[in-house]
């Protein structure tokens, strides 16, 4: 039985922004071990944008998961649909290869919820076929799966605050800036006053 | 980002540029010709088949759909009885 995980993430930016950015998640800081994205096919059907992509992943395996998984890395088969009316995006990704060893199969459904926010959706199924190692695998995979999540949502966001800056909101440097200033500010009413209290 | 065969790279970034104003600028607008970037993806297409072909990728695995079709897998219901 594969191992099911799911979880919700909410993105502060459009529905139209993140189908924008979705293809222009890569690179980003936190995505150093995508080593390779290819589009394999692209169709417009029934209105709906079909597109299924070829990813190259280095492959992080602990020393004991060695011995199943020497691949230094893994290829994956991305699946999306956009349906621009309705306004959702399907992605399904799946490793190619290595299934019997770990097959992790991940969906996520991106659709607007609020003003200026969309919700992701994710599910994972994690499974492997190793005989006497399939528990210590799937629970390593659903680790490992959830703790990339993190990266994944944190990269994601990157690109799109860089795709679509916040009118309103200073941008980070501007931000260190100001706050830079003002604890400077404040070291130097500090020291006057020390130089106040040594004086006197 | 990256192709997977180095020499398709340059294609690539191309055909991802114009599919990129493509999405953006007509398809999310409700037009769906998709005729625009047909010819660059062409090329880049057999530039990246054949990058695949050299690391004896399996096609078949990879021409599979599942998104869509009866082997995707669903969602459990979500226990609300409990």
């Amino acid at each position: 039985m594969a191992r099911y995980y799911e979880n919700t993430t909410i993105f502060n930016f459009s529905w139209d922004q993140v189908a924008r950015g979705y293809w222009k998640r890569y690179p980003n800081p936190q995505s150093t071990h995508v080593l390779s994205e290819d589009t394999w096919s692209r169709q417009v059907k029934d209105g709906c944008l079909y597109t299924k992509r070829l990813l190259t992943k280095t492959n992080r395996v602990p020393k004991w998961g060695e011995r199943f998984f020497s691949a230094k890395s893994v290829k994956i088969i991305e699946e999306s649909i956009v349906d621009p009316e309705k306004k959702v995006l399907v992605t399904y990704t799946r490793n190619l290869g290595y299934t019997k060893v770990m097959s992790v199969v991940e969906r996520v459904e991106y659709r607007p919820s609020g003003p200026g926010q969309t919700v992701a959706k994710r599910s994972a199924w994690i499974d492997s076929q190793v005989f006497g190692f399939s528990r210590a695998i799937r629970a390593f995979g659903v680790d490992r799966f959830r703790k990339n999540c993190n990266q994944m949502v944190s990269g994601f966001n990157h690109v799109l605050a860089s795709m679509f800056p916040r009118a309103g909101a200073p941008p980070p440097v501007a931000h260190a800036l100001k706050e830079m200033r003002g604890a400077a500010a404040a070291a130097r009413a500090t020291a006057s006053a020390l130089s106040g209290v040594q004086r006197s | 980002m990256n192709s997977i065969g180095e020499e398709c790279t340059e294609l690539k970034k191309k055909y991802d540029d114009c599919f990129n104003s493509w999405f953006s600028e007509r398809f999310l607008k409700g037009d769906h010709d998709d005729s625009m970037c047909a010819s660059i993806f062409k090329v880049y297409q057999e530039c990246v088949k054949n990058a695949m072909k050299q690391q004896s990728i399996d096609f078949k695995e990879v021409d599979k759909d599942v998104l869509g079709t009866d082997s995707e897998f669903k969602v459990p219901p979500s226990d609300n009885s409990s």
